[in-house]
């Protein structure tokens, strides 16, 4: 009945469904639970003789299915409230079909429109040496940690198991961070990293900026879309040094 | 200044901007001037572009102007650019749009209309900024709400999120059962 190929393109238990409603030309409204119930465990078998991974949601489906039949079989003595319960459990069951067709629907609205990249192109243009002073807004921890990937990317993974010492800490980096920066005026992101020699030091590096941001020791800026990523001092670095001095203190007084 | 060199200008300005020019931008570089009047311009160059076959259109995106190549000329454009046409998978494209009519949304509330998986396809979209985190929701765990960005607007060339058609629209040209409509949210958010 069904071939692979068709298999493979289901995107989980509901799409499964809808495709099977489609095929016996039946309204969802008036999905006919015994029928469909037996195909979609019918596919399944098939999917799992085809050596196919059914994800548990499939799974889940089919004993939901089962249930609902298996109530509807029940005599009518079976008492009103378990009635009740077979009714909703459909009813549950044909809202949620509904609301995957609406939205599948509009899934093939959006791949219709003029996508960029694929229909339309618009001009990018290269990052410009000195940048304005713009800030952009949305610059999240998001974009701060698909950099750090970047980084990391450069280092080996490290498969050795021997402890090694932390050769620095968070809160030293962070000292070393500040005087780098009032040396420089600002920095690029990634230049913060190229003298670590481990992914470990890069992982510390990135943990005492992000500790600095959040201190508000240093601003962190994108001027443009997709550019350089820099780093610069919030407050002449003397207030900065005592601000982590006095942060230190009351991370003890909380700790205590 | 003329109207014939006001049009110029502003074509110029168009011409450059890497990311699409709203009417507030536009009015801000060009002090003094009407903003009837620069929209006025907008639709002039608009039909123009339509009208005389050129190779790029004058776009309504993402709140602005942008200008974007013609579809007809994709494929050149490109081959041009060495790059593989932009391409979404299902999973992609019903997440991304469950996200924009429902936003803002939790994780399980996206798995629960999808009825799979999404974390690997919220990945994906985060790291190509269609979607972002929004803030939190004030439930138990305290899950991130995401919702579309600007670059999924421009993606998709759409003007605003109210410019998605409604779900009662899309509806309305298949045989599915009726059922009660929806509006995408409101932009304004």
């Amino acid at each position: 009945m069904t071939t692979k190929v068709q298999l493979e393109i289901f995107e989980g238990p509901l799409d499964l469904l809808l495709h099977l409603i489609k095929k016996n030309e039946v309204s969802i409204a008036d999905i006919p639970i015994a029928t469909i119930t037996e195909q979609y465990l019918a596919t399944l078998d098939l999917m799992q003789s085809l050596n196919l991974d059914v994800a548990g949601e499939f799974l889940v489906m089919a004993a939901t299915l089962v249930h609902i039949k298996s109530r509807m079989l029940l005599p009518d003595e079976a008492g009103e409230e378990e009635e009740e319960e077979e009714e909703d459990s459909r009813e549950e069951l044909i809202r949620r079909l509904l609301e995957y067709q609406r939205f599948k629907e509009a899934a093939g609205e959006l791949e219709r429109r003029e996508i960029l990249g694929r229909d339309a192109f618009v001009r990018v243009s290269e990052p410009a040496e000195d940048a304005g002073t713009v800030e952009v807004e949305t610059l999240s921890l998001f974009d701060l940690i698909s950099a750090l990937r970047q980084v990391l990317d450069r280092f080996p993974e490290e498969k050795f198991h021997e402890i090694t010492l932390e050769k620095v800490s968070v809160r030293e980096k962070m000292t070393l961070l500040l005087d780098e920066l009032h040396r420089l005026g600002q920095v690029v992101f990634q230049s913060l990293f190229e003298r670590a020699s481990s992914r470990i030091e890069v992982v510390v590096t990135f943990l005492a900026m992000l500790e600095l941001v959040r201190i508000r020791a240093v601003r962190v800026r994108q001027d443009q879309r997709l550019g350089p990523i820099v780093i610069e001092l919030a407050a002449p670095v003397e207030e900065l040094h005592s601000r982590i001095a006095e942060e230190e203190i009351e991370g003890e007084d909380r700790g205590a | 200044m003329e109207r014939d060199s006001l049009r110029s200008v502003i074509e110029s300005l168009l011409f450059v901007a890497d990311s699409p020019l709203s009417l507030q931008r536009l009015s801000a570089v060009l002090e003094g001037i009407e903003r009837k009047e620069i929209l006025s311009i907008l639709r002039d160059l608009q039909a123009e572009y339509n009208a005389s076959g050129r190779g790029f259109r004058l776009g309504e995106v993402a709140g602005g102007y942008q200008m974007r190549s013609s579809k007809e000329n994709a494929e050149w454009v490109r081959k041009l650019q060495r790059a593989k046409p932009t391409r979404m998978s299902r999973a992609t494209l019903e997440t991304l749009s469950i996200i924009a009519y429902r936003q803002p949304m939790t994780r399980a509330e996206i798995e629960d209309v999808r009825g799979v998986d999404v974390d690997g396809v919220l990945t994906t979209l985060l790291e190509r900024r269609l979607i972002r985190i929004v803030g939190r929701k004030d439930v138990v765990g305290r899950p991130f709400l995401y919702g579309t960005t600007t670059e999924f607007l421009e993606m998709f060339n759409l003007k605003d999120l109210s410019d998605l058609p409604t779900l009662k629209e899309i509806e309305g040209t298949t045989v599915s059962e009726p059922s009660v409509g929806e509006t995408p949210p409101d932009s304004s958010k």
